[in-house]
């Protein structure tokens, strides 16, 4: 209980948030336009590429997990790992039957 | 011992930032599994479908879904500027960008209720008889895109509902400068919602 | 540690108004159903808790006659599939997976780590309004609607969706209990990161409390997979949507995935807390430093970790590809490891240790002895080839039961004896309480123990009749079973007595160094007057 928070408060600039929103709006721009060109089979995995690059631009910087304690980014890596192994398990079933 | 006694709430747990925060991380992380399962079930039908579920994809409006897509990241940028605006001590500020983020979340809804509402319109719902002659493969595209933007859209509401609890207490100075873990909550809540949008956008509308 | 202890209450210390009689805002019945003190909501939970598990195992033994015999007994084939089960969902969801966490979790763990309370009491309470709104809807399902709810605890589809039974209903009372669930994991993981008491570091709490925090994540990571997944049986059986159906192109096998993805790991979060539980009695009792600290916290966390990869398991003759079915099987194979590991830490605590044997010494041994049981019967059945035989036989019956009911359900009475005369302040009777323990012992192996010789020879589990071969083993488990009830309303009896009526316990009675220990029976509101500061780490006896 003696753990004082917040011993340096760290302020998001606007700057930063209005670039990462640019970034976002881009790279939405480019799963759509992709979805254009035909790529196959390997459409899926550029727009799931897309996607994991925006949210880990969300993650680190709209929900602060850059500048906060170090705990909550090794929480999310744990769990995304976790995530993507039981998907991962899941499929060795589903890709020898 | 006795002048604590006369209430039950322990007044004696000094505010700790730091761990309310960490619980919401943690419920973060069993959102993410809900929808993780969801996901599973997504990337096996879809494995075993294949050409069903590019041929149901056609039907989704991509234009509908990439406005709506601008729209979360755009009120998921503004809630999180809201946070610095109270920090900086700047109130209104912090207030209009949630008004804002919670406008551009309804127009959300709104938008979805219109596709919803289209693909009533075509019979392509549950049940309907012009889905179920459209085969299992479509169907199953259906009942994971109604079933999984409906629990999306079910955590909109809840999202903005949260952040108009948080507004109402910056209004009244009780979230304050010094004193804003519960609106990093809520945006940390609303960026869920935003993250997960990322991935069903793709996943549903972005299939041809 | 105890030294820390010792000076904080050196002089004679003043009785104060425990959490049992404190002055609160609300009186008499609100002062508990609004409570926010985790030891009240502990009780909240406990006497929940015990009226299920009474009512549970009171269908357990009418289900035990009605197999008596073959053919039928006391009850027709569909009230014997609805019993079934009610037994199931009663045990699984609102005993044994709440248990130890709900009750002695909340009960020590704040005390343990030197905390006055939880990190968040509202929520807490709110768990359990959760647990009891589950549990109401859960029994209402037996009443309303078109018949209990029949196919087991599982809810597998496609039955569960196209049964006319009350299923739906049952599902969403699980729904709100793995909500209940997740909302205590998430609170206790909040409690041990922040509100350890100053020199509390990470390798110093004690091992119950670890056990709960790799128990937390579990809860919290696991539980939304089955909740969502019971939504989906709901929503297909209102809305004829054809998630698992086949007749829609669903797949099954799919519900079993996502099913076992939650409820292989549910046997963790019932049994983490349950080995936290002996991993404090077993040092007590001995008088002895526990033997591998770091090892038993390491197992905990690698159980909990490796267990989140074995759900297949439960899968070997679903229709799973071979390949699926032997890296199931391998990384089975590997839980058992950590799980040994603990088992040889107790035995090598208690090698030399002053032994006391005190009822809940008796508990812990009986827990080991039938952890292993369940242990090694696992192992026959996590290989594929046995399981093909012995899969869907009462086989399987006996080895969860050995894990879950000799596991958690010892390690429950066990930490209920060890902790009752701090919960109450007072003490049971000694002899009373032993001699509960041998009935419930002895009654408990003759139950469960023909099950695997029964599974063994053939007999397929949750059938209502069965053929006359399979007679004796049947009857003798059936006679099993009331040798157990026997030692279960025994204990209860003396527990009920002695809670008004039994010695005043001290602050200390077992000898123990945890913090818990170092204050007052029953304990005061705020649990310390002043936080303690740890300088040592947890089980040093002098
Ligand atoms: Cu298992």
């Amino acid at each position: 209980m003696s753990h004082d928070t917040h011993e340096e408060v760290h302020i998001t600039p606007y700057s930063t948030y209005i670039i990462i929103l640019a970034l976002l709006l881009v790279l939405t721009a480019i799963t759509v336009g992709v979805t254009v060109i035909h790529l196959g089979t390997f459409s899926v995995a550029v727009a799931l590429f897309v996607a994991t690059i925006k949210g880990t631009l969300v993650l680190l910087y709209f929900m602060h997990l850059k500048f906060d304690n170090k705990l909550f980014l090794g929480l999310v890596a744990i769990v995304f790992a976790v995530y993507t192994a039981v998907i991962a398990i899941t499929f060795i079933d589903y890709l020898s039957r | 011992m006795s002048d604590h006694s006369a209430t039950q709430s322990h007044g004696l747990v000094h505010r700790d930032d730091e761990g309310s925060k960490l619980g919401m991380w943690l419920f973060i992380f069993t959102e993410i599994l809900l929808f993780g399962a969801l996901f599973i079930v997504y990337s096996v039908y879809r494995f075993k479908n294949q050409d069903a579920f590019h041929a149901a994809a056609l039907n989704l409006d991509t234009v509908i879904g990439t406005v709506n897509t601008v729209i979360l990241i755009v009120s998921s940028a503004t809630i999180a500027m809201s946070i610095s605006a109270l920090q900086q001590k700047n109130k209104k500020l912090a207030i209009t960008l949630m008004v804002i983020t919670l406008v551009l979340a309804f127009s959300f809804l709104v938008n979805k209720y219109f596709e919803w509402g289209a693909k009533f319109h075509h019979g392509l719902y549950p049940g309907a008889e012009h889905l179920m002659s459209l085969g299992h493969g479509q169907n199953q595209f259906f009942f994971l895109y109604f079933f999984m933007t409906g629990l999306h859209a079910f955590h909109v509401i809840v999202g903005m509902g949260f952040i108009i609890f948080v507004m109402r207490q910056v209004m009244r100075d009780e979230l304050t400068y010094n004193n804003y873990t519960r609106l990093e909550n809520a945006g940390l809540y609303w960026h869920l919602v935003d993250l997960i949008w990322i991935y069903l956008f793709p996943l549903f509308y972005l299939i041809h | 540690m105890s030294e820390t202890v010792l000076k904080a209450g050196s002089a004679e210390p003043q009785y104060q108004p425990s959490y049992l009689e404190m002055e609160t805002k609300h009186k008499g019945i609100l002062s508990w159903i609004l409570a926010t003190d985790h030891k009240r909501i502990a009780q909240l939970y406990f006497f929940s808790m015990m009226t299920m598990f009474l009512i549970g195992a009171l269908i357990g033994v009418l289900i035990r006659i009605e197999l008596m015999a073959p053919g039928r007994t006391i009850m027709d084939a569909q009230t014997y599939n609805g019993f079934f089960t009610l037994h199931g969902i009663i045990m699984i969801f609102m005993f044994v997976i709440p248990g130890l966490p709900a009750v002695f979790g909340n009960f020590v763990m704040p005390i343990m780590i030197g905390a006055k309370d939880v990190a968040f009491p509202r929520v807490n309470l709110l768990s359990w309004y959760l647990y009891v709104i589950g549990g109401i809807i859960v029994l209402t399902s037996q009443f309303v609607g078109s018949g209990p709810p029949d196919g087991g605890w599982t809810f597998y589809a496609p039955y569960s969706v196209k049964s006319a039974a009350n299923i739906g209903m049952a599902a969403m009372g699980a729904f709100f209990l793995g909500f209940s669930s997740i909302l205590t994991g998430l609170n206790f993981l909040v409690t041990i990161h922040r509100m350890r008491a100053p020199g509390m570091s990470w390798d110093r709490i004690p091992l119950f409390v670890w056990s709960l925090y790799a128990t937390g994540w579990i809860q919290i990571l696991a539980t939304p997979v089955i909740g969502i997944t019971l939504v989906l049986i709901v929503f297909e059986r209102v809305f004829q949507l054809g998630f698992f159906d086949p007749a829609f192109g669903g797949d099954p096998i799919l519900y079993q995935h996502l099913f076992w993805i939650y409820s292989h790991p549910a046997v963790y979060v019932m049994i983490l807390p349950a080995m936290g539980a002996i991993s404090e009695i077993i040092p007590t009792f001995a008088q002895r430093t526990i033997f591998g600290y770091k090892a038993i916290v390491a197992s905990s966390l690698l159980i909990a970790f490796v267990g989140y990869f074995v759900w297949g398991h439960h899968m070997y003759t679903s229709g799973m590809s071979d390949t699926a079915k032997w890296v199931f099987s391998f990384i089975t194979f590997l839980v058992a490891i950590p799980s040994a590991i603990k088992v040889f830490n107790w035995v090598a605590t208690l090698y030399k240790g002053s032994i006391n044997i005190q009822p809940p010494l008796l508990y812990a041994v009986a827990f080991m002895f039938t952890f292993m049981i369940g242990g090694f019967t696992g192992l026959i059945i996590g290989a594929v080839a046995q399981d093909i035989h012995l899969h869907d036989t009462t086989f399987i019956v006996g080895h969860f039961h050995y894990i879950v009911f000799g596991g958690t359900g010892f390690a429950f009475f066990g930490a209920l004896h060890y902790w009752y005369p701090k919960m109450y302040g007072r003490m049971y009777n000694i002899k009373l309480a032993n001699i509960a323990w041998g009935l419930f012992f002895f009654g408990f192996n003759v139950l469960y123990f023909p099950m695997f010789v029964a599974g063994y020879m053939g007999m397929p589990r949750r059938y209502f009749d069965y053929l006359p071969e399979f007679y004796i083993p049947n009857l003798i488990s059936t006679m099993g079973s009331w040798f157990l009830y026997a030692g279960i309303i025994l204990m209860i009896y003396n527990l009920v007595k002695s809670r008004k009526t039994g010695a005043i316990a001290p602050a200390n009675p077992w000898h123990g160094v945890t913090l818990e220990w170092s204050i007052q029976s029953p304990p005061t509101y705020e649990n310390f007057d002043e936080i303690p500061v740890v300088k040592d780490g947890p089980y040093k006896f002098k």
